[in-house]
């Protein structure tokens, strides 16, 4: 597996072939706090880097989650729309949102890694 | 010499008790507020369901109104409340209304033996405070009392917990209140509150509430932010100022004409009174209702609710994930022939229609207390 890549909307990326794996960052929940609906997006559908490709709900508010590569949705993780709870137990792990059949290599350059995500996300947090 | 705005944002006397605690905080009327602490909404609206929760609400205004009879009859002008017949310690849940009875705020009233003590919204309490100094032409002494703050607990274990801090405190019944001693300081308490669990709100010295609270935390109370007080206020069917409630909105709209007294509903008399009288006999084109989605789908205020032909035919006021409820919950108003408890609505969110059904409210059944006296 690749080496695990973040976007500036707080979503992770991880690569396995041409199938990337993405899924919204630790420091994304902790922001958002108890997280009680998700919705995503239909497989077989494309979807373009930087658009919308699902909603997450805290008790607080509504938020769009953001595709950070553009591709064609091959499999979605039902477990996190029957309990979204686990989002909040396992953002960087099992709770993964959805997978896609990557299109465009050269779009993971603009993506942050491990240490840039961490400094990025502790100056915007103040 | 010049005037001084003081452009700051207010802090209660438990500012310091919740960022100890790890509290998250918003700007909510002027004030700076825990909306959650460490453990999140969800678990501190579970805690208040299961045990005992203490929720800062010292940003609400206490006014205390002094006088006798004459007060009373001149109130009775202003609230629809058989005020002649409340007893000295005794609450009741009324409004401040305008001349159509729209709705500046929604409020707590209890008798007390100088008088009255009302419980405001934060947002609204110093323009009440002018509204009612203009109705009452400033005959009695008022006092929006900001030298007390207001501690609620709530929640199954209050009455035991509380009970060990203020000897007796068990013995009061549900809408009334009385005063006790603490630390020497006269602290005044009602058996009340905002979350549909048994409860108290205590009144007491700015000094003293730290002490206070902290007894609470360490007989097993935990501090709960105005994210879960609204989550068990919406699952308890409350109306919330600025949501359910405002001056567009009628207590009869609003569903609350239980919280008028009847005798009150033959003379008027009160502020509004004509408008009620008339939404009684004639009804109102729109009323508040429950809704539960059929999915996990939350709607929140402003969503538009459709019927099946795809018209508007309502709006949603508040609407959240409901912890107890284990499911998406929302309050609205709606075209009075779509009211009925089962009726299949459609609501719009992010660009889609999704059903949802009228149901009663409360969604989670309340348990209020009777004191041990009854």
């Amino acid at each position: 597996m690749s080496e695990v890549k973040f976007s500036k909307e707080h979503e992770w990326i991880t690569l396995e072939g041409d199938i990337a794996t993405i899924g919204i960052t630790k420091h994304a929940t902790e922001m958002l706090g108890d997280i009680v609906f998700t919705e995503l997006p239909e497989k077989g559908t494309s979807v373009e880097k930087d658009g919308t490709a699902g909603v997450v709900e805290s008790t607080k508010a509504a938020s769009d989650v953001y595709t950070p590569i553009s591709g064609e949705v091959v499999d979605t993780n039902q477990s996190i729309v029957d309990d979204p709870s686990k989002i909040n137990e396992d953002p960087e792990g099992s709770a993964w949102f959805f997978k896609l059949k990557m299109k465009d290599k050269a779009e993971l350059d603009s993506l942050m890694n491990k240490e840039e995500y961490d400094k990025f996300a502790k100056e915007s947090a103040s | 010499m010049g005037i001084r705005v003081n452009m700051e944002i207010k802090k209660t006397s438990l500012h310091k008790l919740h960022e100890a605690n790890q509290a998250k905080f918003v700007e909510f009327a002027g004030y700076e507020m825990p909306i959650q602490y460490k453990t999140g909404i969800v678990e501190e609206h579970k805690f208040t369901r299961n045990h005992c929760g203490v929720f800062d609400v010292s940003h609400m205004g206490q006014l205390f109104i002094y006088g006798e009879e004459k007060l009373i009859l001149d109130l009775e002008k202003i609230f629809p409340l058989d005020l002649q017949n409340l007893k000295v310690n005794h609450s009741k849940y009324s409004f401040l209304m305008n001349e159509k009875a729209g709705i500046y705020d929604d409020l707590i009233i209890t008798k007390i033996d100088t008088g009255f003590l009302i419980i405001l919204n934060a947002a609204c309490k110093h323009s009440d405070f002018k509204i009612l100094s203009g109705l009452l032409k400033d005959k009695y002494k008022m006092t929006l009392d900001e030298k007390r703050s207001l501690i609620a607990i709530q929640g199954p274990k209050s009455a035991k917990i509380l009970d060990l801090i203020l000897n007796k405190v068990n013995y009061l019944n549900f809408m009334t209140g009385n005063w006790f001693i603490y630390k020497d300081q006269k602290i005044f308490v009602t058996r009340s509150g905002y979350t549909g669990e048994d409860g108290f709100e205590i009144s007491i010295p700015n000094d003293f509430a730290e002490e206070l609270t902290k007894e609470l935390l360490n007989n097993g109370a935990k501090l709960i932010g105005l994210g879960a007080r609204d989550t068990l206020r919406l699952e308890a069917g409350l109306c919330l100022y600025g949501h359910e409630l405002n001056t567009d909105k009628t207590p009869i709209e609003a569903n609350l004409k239980w919280a008028i007294s009847k005798n009150r509903l033959i003379d008027g008399g009160f502020i509004g009174s004509d408008n009620i009288v008339n939404q009684i006999k004639e009804g109102t084109n729109q009323i508040r209702v429950g809704i539960k989605p059929e999915g996990r789908l939350i709607a929140r205020e402003k969503t538009k609710i459709f019927n099946k032909e795809e018209e508007t035919i309502g709006e949603v006021t508040s609407g959240t994930f409901g912890p107890s409820v284990n499911g998406p919950i929302a309050m609205g108003f709606i075209d009075k022939k779509f009211a009925k408890k089962e009726t299949r609505i459609f609501l719009e969110v992010r660009g889609k229609k999704h059903p949802a059904n009228i149901c009663g409210l409360p969604f989670y059944k309340k348990s209020y207390a009777k004191g041990v006296n009854q």
